[in-house]
C-alpha cells in the first residue's frame, strides 16, 4: 500500500463574519486521504463546506474565512504552515483546481495561447516554441480540434463545452499531481456532461493525476470515483470506497442521498430528505443530522457520534455504525 | 468592423443636426444682439439697419437653413463683436484649450488611477480610506472654488504663481489642478470600482490558481480588464475639459474656448456661440467614435463580432 499523496488531518476551516460575532464552521475537523492516481468523489448538499475544503486545499479562502486547526499535507509536507508565496508555487504546478463555470473563468481580453501557456510559463520556465508546442500538445490531449488555430482565438469564440475543456487543459498545463474539480459540469449540457467526464477519465489514465470531485450528482461519482466522502454541515459522515458505499450504506444520511438519486428509467418516486441542512453557526447538539435522520433515537440528539472504522478503509460517524459495547459504554458514562 | 463604423457616423450626423437646431434657437432666446452692437439709446432706424446688415432680420427659418448651408461648406460665420471668421477665432483658442486640458488629463489621470488601483488592492486600508476621503473632497469641491483658494494661497500669500494669464509653465499649474481635480477624483472612483469588481471575478480566481506572481493577476489579468471603462471616462474627460473649462478660463484669465465662449454668451454674439458649440459637438462626437474604436482594439468581443 502506497502513502497517501495528499493526507487532510482534522482540517477547520471557519468564517468569521459580524465583526467576529458569528462564527461559521464551514470545514469543521474532516479528515480524509488521497492516493497518487485516485479519484475521490466529495458530495454533500448545498453549502455543506466543499467549496470551503477545496479552497484551504489551495490556500486561496477568501479573506473572512480562516483554517482554524489540522493539517494539510501534500507529499509530507503541511500546506497550512506555508507562507503565500511557497503556496502560489505549489497552486498551478503541483495541485490545480478547476472551477465551475467555464463561461466565466477564462479572460475574455486574454486569447487561449495565452492562458493555457501561463503555468507553463512561470511554473516550468518554458519558453517560445517548446511553449508553443506545449500548448498545442496540451489542447490536443483535450481533444480541442486545430489546435494551432485554435489558440489564437479568445474565449468568446467558443462554445461552452469546448471552454471547459480549455479549462481542463489549463489545468493540466503546469503538470499537477492532484487536480480538484469543483463541480466542473453543473453548467454543462447533459452529453457534453458525458464527453467530459469521458476525458477526464483519459487523462487521468494517461497522466495518472489524482482527482478530488465535487458534486451533488451521485451518478457522476458512480462513474467517475473509487472512493466517496460524504459531507454533512461541515463535517464527513462516511467515507470509503464506492462500490461500499453504494453497496450498503451504514450511514443514513448516505442511504437517503442515494435514495434521493433519480434512477432512470424508475417510475418510483424520488425520495427527498426532509427538513433543511443547519445552520452552520449554530449546530444542533449531538450529532448534527438528527432532527432529520430516520433512525435517530435520544442518544444521537445528545451525544456527538465519533469517527469509527466499519470496514476496510471505510468510515463512519454515526451511532448506528459504533460497535454495542461501545456504545453502552457511552451510555453509562452519560 | 466597417459597419461598425458606418453605423456610429450615422449616429454622429444625426446628433450634430439636433444639436445645430437647439443651439440656433437657443442663443436667439437670450436677447436681441443689435441693441449691444449700437450705442445706448439708439435710433430705431440704426437698429434695423445692424439688423440687416447681419441677417437678423430675415425669418428664424431662412437664417437656420443659411446657417446650416454655411456650416457645410466649412463656413461658421463672422463673429459680430470680433468681426472675424469664427472658425479663425476657435482654432487661435484651440492650443491653449488643447493645453490646459492635456495637462488636466494627465494630472487626473496620474492621480486619479494609481490611487484608484491602490484603493481597491488594498481595500479597506489606510490608502483606501485616504481615497475616499480624496474622492469625496474631489467631487464635493467646485472647481472655481477650488480655483480661488489656490489663488489665494499660491498667489496672493505665498507669491509664488502668478494669477492668470498665458506665459509659461507656472501659469498652467493651478489651472490644470482646478480643472484636473474633479476628474482625478471621478477616475479615482471609477478605476476602484472597475477594479474591485474585476478582481472578484472568476478569472482572477482561476489566475491565482494557477500560481501567478501577484503582479501578473493584478497587472495584467486584472488591470487590463479594469482599464476598459476607464479610458472610456479618460475620453470623453479630454473633450468634456476643452469644452467645458468655461469657469476655469474665466477665473484664470486663461485665453481658451471655454472663454471665448464665456465671452461671445454675454454679447449675444450669435455666430461665436453656435459656431463654438457645433465645434465642440463635433469634437465630443470624433472622441467617442475614435474611443468606441479604440474599445473594440482592446476588446476582442467587440472587434470580433461587429
Ligand atoms: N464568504 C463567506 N462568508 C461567510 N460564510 C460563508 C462564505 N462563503 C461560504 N460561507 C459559508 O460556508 C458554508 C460552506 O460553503 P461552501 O461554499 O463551502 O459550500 P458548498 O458545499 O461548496 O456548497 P455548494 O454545493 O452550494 O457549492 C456555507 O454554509 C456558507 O454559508
Ligand atoms: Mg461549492
Amino acid at each position: 500500500m502506497t502513502t497517501p499523496y495528499l493526507e487532510v488531518r482534522d482540517l477547520q476551516t471557519h468564517f468569521t463574519t459580524f465583526g467576529g460575532s458569528r462564527v461559521v464552521k464551514a470545514v469543521d475537523g474532516i479528515s480524509f486521504s488521497l492516493r497518487e492516481g485516485e479519484t475521490l468523489g466529495l458530495v454533500g448538499e448545498s453549502g455543506c463546506g466543499k467549496t470551503t475544503t477545496c479552497l484551504s486545499i489551495v490556500g486561496l479562502l477568501p479573506p473572512a474565512a480562516r483554517i482554524a486547526g489540522g493539517e494539510i499535507r501534500l507529499a509530507g509536507e503541511d500546506l497550512t504552515k506555508k507562507s503565500p508565496r511557497e503556496m502560489r508555487r505549489i497552486r498551478g504546478r503541483k495541485i490545480a483546481m478547476i472551477l465551475q463555470d467555464p463561461m466565466a473563468s477564462l479572460n475574455p481580453l486574454f486569447n487561449i495561447y495565452t492562458q493555457v501557456s501561463e503555468p507553463a510559463y512561470y511554473h516550468l520556465g518554458i519558453r517560445r516554441q517548446s511553449l508553443r508546442r506545449r500548448v498545442e500538445d496540451l489542447l490536443r490531449s483535450v481533444r480541442i480540434p486545430s489546435p494551432a488555430m485554435r489558440m489564437r482565438n479568445y474565449p468568446h469564440q467558443m462554445s461552452g463545452g469546448m471552454r471547459q475543456r480549455i479549462v481542463g487543459a489549463i489545468a493540466l498545463a503546469g503538470g499537477p499531481k492532484l487536480i480538484i474539480a469543483d463541480e466542473p459540469t453543473t453548467n454543462l449540457d447533459v452529453t457534453i456532461q458525458a464527453q467530459y467526464l469521458d476525458l477526464l477519465k483519459d487523462i487521468q489514465q494517461e497522466t495518472g493525476v489524482a482527482i478530488i470531485f465535487v458534486t451533488h450528482n451521485l451518478g457522476i461519482v458512480a462513474k467517475m470515483c473509487d472512493r466517496m466522502a460524504v459531507m454533512y454541515a461541515g463535517k464527513i459522515v462516511e467515507c470509503g470506497s464506492v462500490r461500499d458505499l453504494f453497496g450498503a450504506p451504514s450511514h443514513p444520511y448516505t442511504k437517503a442521498l442515494l435514495g434521493s438519486m433519480a434512477k432512470l428509467g424508475s417510475k418510483e418516486p424520488l425520495f427527498a430528505i426532509p427538513g433543511q441542512p443547519p445552520d452552520l453557526a449554530n449546530l444542533p447538539p449531538g450529532c448534527a443530522f438528527h432532527p432529520r435522520c430516520a433512525e435517530a433515537t435520544q442518544h444521537c440528539s445528545e451525544h456527538e457520534p465519533k469517527i469509527v472504522p466499519c470496514g476496510q478503509d471505510w468510515t463512519a460517524k454515526c451511532w448506528l455504525a459504533h460497535p454495542k459495547e461501545s456504545l453502552r459504554h457511552d451510555h453509562a458514562r452519560a | 468592423m466597417r459597419q461598425f463604423i458606418f453605423r456610429r457616423t450615422c449616429y454622429s450626423i444625426v446628433t450634430l443636426f439636433i444639436l445645430s437646431l437647439t443651439i440656433f434657437a437657443v442663443v436667439r432666446l437670450t436677447g436681441d444682439p443689435a441693441l449691444l452692437m449700437t450705442e445706448p439709446g439708439a435710433r430705431p432706424e440704426d437698429l434695423a439697419r445692424v439688423r440687416a446688415l447681419w441677417g437678423l432680420d430675415r425669418p428664424w427659418p431662412i437664417q437656420y437653413a443659411h446657417f446650416l448651408l454655411n456650416i457645410l461648406t466649412g463656413d461658421l460665420g463672422t463673429s459680430f463683436n470680433y468681426r472675424m471668421p469664427v472658425s479663425e477665432l476657435y482654432f487661435e483658442r484651440l492650443p491653449n484649450s488643447l493645453q490646459l486640458a492635456l495637462s488636466a488629463t494627465l494630472l487626473s489621470f496620474l492621480i486619479g488611477v494609481p490611487a484608484g488601483l491602490l484603493s481597491a488592492v488594498r481595500v479597506n486600508g489606510a490608502w483606501d480610506n485616504i481615497g475616499k476621503v480624496v474622492a469625496l473632497t474631489g467631487l464635493a469641491v467646485p472647481g472655481f472654488w477650488l480655483g480661488l483658494v489656490l489663488i489665494l494661497v499660491f498667489s496672493v500669500w505665498l507669491a509664488w504663481l502668478p494669477t492668470g494669464g498665458k506665459g509659461d509653465w507656472r501659469n498652467l499649474i493651478m489651472p490644470s489642478i482646478a480643472l484636473g481635480w474633479y476628474f482625478a477624483a471621478s477616475l479615482l472612483r471609477l478605476t476602484r470600482s472597475s477594479m474591485l469588481e474585476v478582481m472578484r471575478s472568476e478569472y482572477i480566481k482561476l489566475a491565482r490558481l494557477k500560481g501567478l506572481p501577484g503582479y501578473v493577476v493584478i497587472a495584467m489579468h486584472g488591470f487590463k480588464n479594469a482599464l476598459v471603462p476607464v479610458l472610456t471616462l479618460a475620453g470623453v474627460n479630454l473633450v468634456v475639459m476643452v469644452n467645458a473649462a468655461v469657469i476655469v478660463e474665466v477665473i484664470f484669465a486663461w485665453p481658451g474656448i471655454g472663454r471665448l465662449l464665456y465671452e461671445g454668451i454675454f454679447q449675444r454674439d450669435f455666430p461665436l456661440v453656435q459656431g463654438v458649440v457645433i465645434l465642440a459637438g463635433c469634437m465630443i462626437v470624433l472622441v467617442n467614435l475614435f474611443i468606441d474604436i479604440l474599445y473594440a482594439y482592446i476588446d476582442p468581443r467587440i472587434r470580433l463580432t461587429k
